[in-house]
């Protein structure tokens, strides 16, 4: 194998990006690199990063200078970091029982609820996600008192004192049987509210609110507005749907609504109307495990939906979890294993994810000029006895601890000499 | 101390009905005249009425066999005949067999799941059909979760798809004691007695820590984890007392007095079944000091446990597990939902191995059962990476052969060897890899599903007419 040498390759260096501060200068050397992007796949593959950007990716492996820190890659799958494509990460510590969780509101602001606000780096759930692949993620409420369950966040899994990457980032609405359990109990009233706030927001889009604007619609002021950047598409809209039927209301519903941007959430019968979907232009985010009849909502589940879908032409992210949406690689991996081309499925882990919240420019594939959020694998990510090598997040390579780690190296020799809170990992 | 309790108050529940039924007949004969019939309890009022599918013998050839108990066998043959695992090795004799190609493909045993609640908690997911906790009061140790089972639940027949041959379904978790488990083998049936597993033996759920003071801290206690010790200490003294009144009936009537039976109390009739040896525990908890606790009751009131269930933090006192010879029945990876599962790591039950304490995987979860295979594999990398030597072989004894001997069936199921009940696996590829199905699924000899074959698949009554009936699943 020949090899360039860093300091011939001119252009390397020249694309710098400031504002980055201590990022590290790397290169990935040997890897079978998905760059997700036209040039595909690219075998024994050199990527450069530098200031927290992908520089360069070379169709070979070279040897560099010493101011890059090198990760060997070879005999290894690199890929883009995963994106969480529907979570609560940073959200929720302890779901049950163990104080606030700020992923569930009791509040009348509904649409207005901003998951931003409530966000932290700090979560224990950040390093045990981000070392198996994981880098960013869609985060959102998952309750709240009423069918809209706010505005969600896109969040890096990086060592930011603030991890928002962009605020506000799209409106959850549940319309599924939970969504009309908070609405009249019945779709009857659901879809009739639905249609209402979505009618008030584009009479809204003409006020200049203050407190002293006279208004009589049903919902708050600080609801109406926060459906707006909905009304006008600048947003997407996250719903929350199983059944077919419903599915092809909310189809019906953009004729009255075209800038709507749609993407079904759960989506468990979305293969009965996959080319209506198709033509409608929805991605769908769902698990590709649920195949059970958990309700009336689910009769039709499948382990087929996912792939059933992609033959379609419906874009799919694979995702929906918090405390182990560190197994978004294994449910994409059945997914795969029941229909879904394998590069589909890494698609589902990337790009749509990527494209659904507006960040492809950024996030999901490997570029010059794309955040360098990388994964290194010892194989093929989808197989459950694979786990990452190396984490790169915003150009730095991040340890691979966690507070799990932790505990797994204080007990791997129990020590019955002396308490094990005298063994610090 | 022990051997001496059960030889006293034992000996009742050793006989089965068959003997049951001469005894009473050899005591009528001898026995007082003035003696009323002697009184005797019916174990087993409810008895299995499984059979198994019609089978032919059948051949498997040039397969990776792993035989659930810690062997792998390269490029070898397996003869499944009467309902048994006939021969295993080369140049078999099976003339007349039917005879699958498993070459590229892996035999196992039928996964076993020592934790579900199919049937208790079904799908549709109904308030109706949600029968799987009786959270009336801390003790329950009278309802028996087989009573409340819906043989109906298509996720049976989800479970079957990947693989799972036996399953034990528990009550649920609210109750210091909830209630008696059974041991089903995965054939749906019309009846829950078709699906009872022949002579398993009886399990009882118990629950440490944070649900029954959640259930009950606002409803007369116990709100705190001291409150559930007493709780179980007061049961058991009472279980205790019973078996010595029954025990003194028995010896009374025997010396020729005209003794009354005691009132039979179906709580601690089952309590007493257990300090008997004859009803396995299976105790939920998490937390390892729980687990020390828990230890320290069975000893104080002579009893086994057999298995903690989720045992999350079991990485912790692998080595107290092993010296107490106690399963722990955990999740490759479930953690931080509550608590009590916050300190869950990844290499839970390669420690517990790495202890030679028992360690089984199980699933808890309508959607988990159908990917065992996927939670061994996962729970099996991950030990590895932390330098724990074990082989796949060994790993999947976590599925088969650990999980039967704590429901007691290890005799019948759980490995490939010859005499066993042909509940085998043929799985597509290496089932350690995301990609592996369960392609075909014997359960005592007969095919109760394959892949490739849709008219194998069972779809239960509720999926009938419905929409996907007969999908792919």
């Amino acid at each position: 194998m020949s090899k360039l040498t860093l300091t011939a390759l001119a252009t390397i260096t020249a694309l710098s990006v400031s504002g980055v501060a201590n990022a590290e200068k790397l290169a990935i050397i040997g890897g079978t690199v998905h760059t997700m992007t036209k040039r595909g796949v690219i075998e024994n593959a050199t990527v450069l990063v530098e200031n927290g950007v992908i520089t360069k990716i070379i169709g070979q492996e070279i040897s560099t200078d010493n101011s890059y820190r090198v990760i060997d890659a070879k005999g290894k799958v690199v890929t883009p970091g995963f994106i969480g494509a529907f979570t609560s990460l940073g959200l929720v510590e302890v779901g049950s029982w163990a104080g606030i969780v700020d992923a569930q509101a009791k509040s009348d602001l509904n649409a207005a609820l901003d998951a931003t606000l409530a966000v932290t780096p700090d979560s224990t759930l950040r390093n045990i996600t981000r070392i198996e692949g994981i880098t960013s993620a869609a985060t959102s409420l998952y309750g709240s008192d009423s069918m809209f369950k706010g505005r969600g966040a896109m969040i890096t899994l990086g060592d930011n004192d603030e991890p928002v990457t962009k605020k506000r980032a799209f409106m959850v609405v549940d319309l599924s049987a939970r969504g009309a359990h908070h609405s009249g109990e019945s779709r009857a009233a659901m879809w009739f509210n639905f249609r209402t706030a979505l009618n008030e927001a584009i009479y809204a889009q003409r006020i200049d609110f203050t407190p002293q604007t006279e208004w009589s619609g049903t919902l708050s002021k600080e609801n109406v507005k926060a459906l707006i950047p909905v009304i006008k598409g600048d947003i997407p809209l996250l719903v929350e749907v199983h059944r077919a039927v419903d599915i092809r209301r909310i189809i019906h519903m953009t004729k009255n609504f075209p800038r709507l941007n749609i993407t079904l959430v759960g989506a468990t019968e979305a293969w009965r109307v996959a080319d209506e979907i198709a033509k409608a232009g929805f991605e769908v985010i769902l698990n590709p495990e649920s195949n059970l009849p958990s309700s009336f909502d689910n009769n039709g589940a499948t382990l087929a939906n996912a792939g059933r879908l992609h033959e379609a032409g419906v874009p799919v992210a694979i995702g929906m979890n918090t405390h182990n949406i560190r197994l978004a690689p294994q449910h994409t991996g059945n997914a795969v294993a029941n229909g879904l081309p394998w590069q589909a499925g890494l698609e589902a882990l990337t790009t749509v994810p990527a494209k659904i919240y507006g960040i492809d420019d950024q996030y999901g594939s490997l570029k010059p000029g794309m955040k360098a959020d990388i994964v290194v694998w010892s194989g093929d990510p989808l197989e459950v006895t694979v786990s990452p090598t190396n984490v790169i997040i915003n150009g730095d390579e991040v340890p691979l601890e966690s507070r799990q780690t932790k505990l797994r190296d204080r007990y791997l020799k129990i020590d019955k000499e002396k308490p094990q809170q005298y063994t610090r990992p | 101390m022990k051997n001496i309790n059960k030889v006293l108050f034992g000996g009742l529940s050793v006989l089965s009905m068959a003997t049951l039924v001469a005894c009473e007949s050899d005591k009528a004969e001898s026995a007082d005249k003035e003696q009323a019939p002697f009184v005797e309890i019916d174990k087993n009022p409810y008895p299995s009425t499984y059979k198994a599918l019609a089978s032919l013998p059948t051949l498997i050839t040039n397969v990776t066999l792993v035989d659930g108990i810690g062997g792998i066998t390269e490029n070898t043959s397996v003869l499944l005949a009467e309902g048994k695992i006939k021969a295993i090795g080369n140049n078999l004799d099976a003339a007349g067999a039917k005879v699958i190609d498993g070459k590229g493909k892996w035999l196992t045993p039928g996964i076993i799941d020592v934790h579900s609640h199919l049937g208790v908690y079904p799908s549709p997911g109904t308030g109706s059909h949600a029968d799987g906790n009786e959270m009336t009061k801390p003790v329950t140790a009278a309802v028996w979760a087989e009573h409340s089972i819906w043989p109906q639940d298509p996720g049976f027949r989800r479970a079957l798809a990947g693989g799972v041959t036996t399953l034990q379904v528990l009550p649920g978790s609210a109750n210091l004691v909830g209630g008696r488990s059974v041991t089903v083998k995965n054939l749906p049936g019309r009846v829950i007695q078709d699906m009872k597993f022949p002579d398993a033996p009886y399990g009882l759920k118990m629950a440490c820590g944070e649900n029954p003071k959640r259930v009950y801290g606002k409803k007369g206690g116990p709100m705190t984890r001291m409150g559930n010790v007493a709780g179980y200490r007061q049961a058991w003294i009472d279980a205790k007392a019973y078996q010595e009144s029954w025990a003194k009936y028995k010896a009374d009537y025997e010396a020729g007095k005209d003794a009354k039976a005691p009132k039979r109390d179906l709580n601690k009739e089952t309590l007493a079944g257990v300090l008997d040896g004859e009803i396995l525990v299976h105790m939920h908890c998490y937390r390892a000091d729980d687990m020390g606790t828990m230890m320290d009751l069975m000893k104080e009131f002579d009893y086994q446990i057999t298995s903690f269930q989720h045992a999350v933090e079991a990485y912790k006192i692998a080595d107290r597990l092993a010296e107490n010879n106690i399963c722990s029945a955990m999740w490759a990876d479930w953690w931080g939902f509550k608590m009590e599962a916050y300190d869950g790591i990844r290499e839970n039950v390669a420690f517990v191995e790495q202890a030679k304490a028992c360690a089984i995987v199980h699933s808890d979860s309508a959607t988990g059962i159908q990917r065992l295979n996927q939670e061994a594999a996962k729970a099996w990398a991950d030990g590895v990476n932390a330098g724990v030597d074990i082989s796949k072989a060994q790993a999947w004894t976590w599925l088969t052969s650990n999980a039967a001997k704590s429901l007691g069936i290890f005799e019948q199921t759980g490995s490939i060897e010859t005499g066993k009940n042909a509940d085998v696996v043929l799985w597509t590829a290496d089932p350690f890899s995301t990609y592996s199905h369960a392609e075909k699924v014997f359960i005592d000899g007969g095919l109760a599903f394959d892949m490739n074959s849709p008219e194998t698949w069972p779809v239960s009554d509720y999926e009938l007419g419905q929409v996907a009936e007969g999908d792919q699943k």
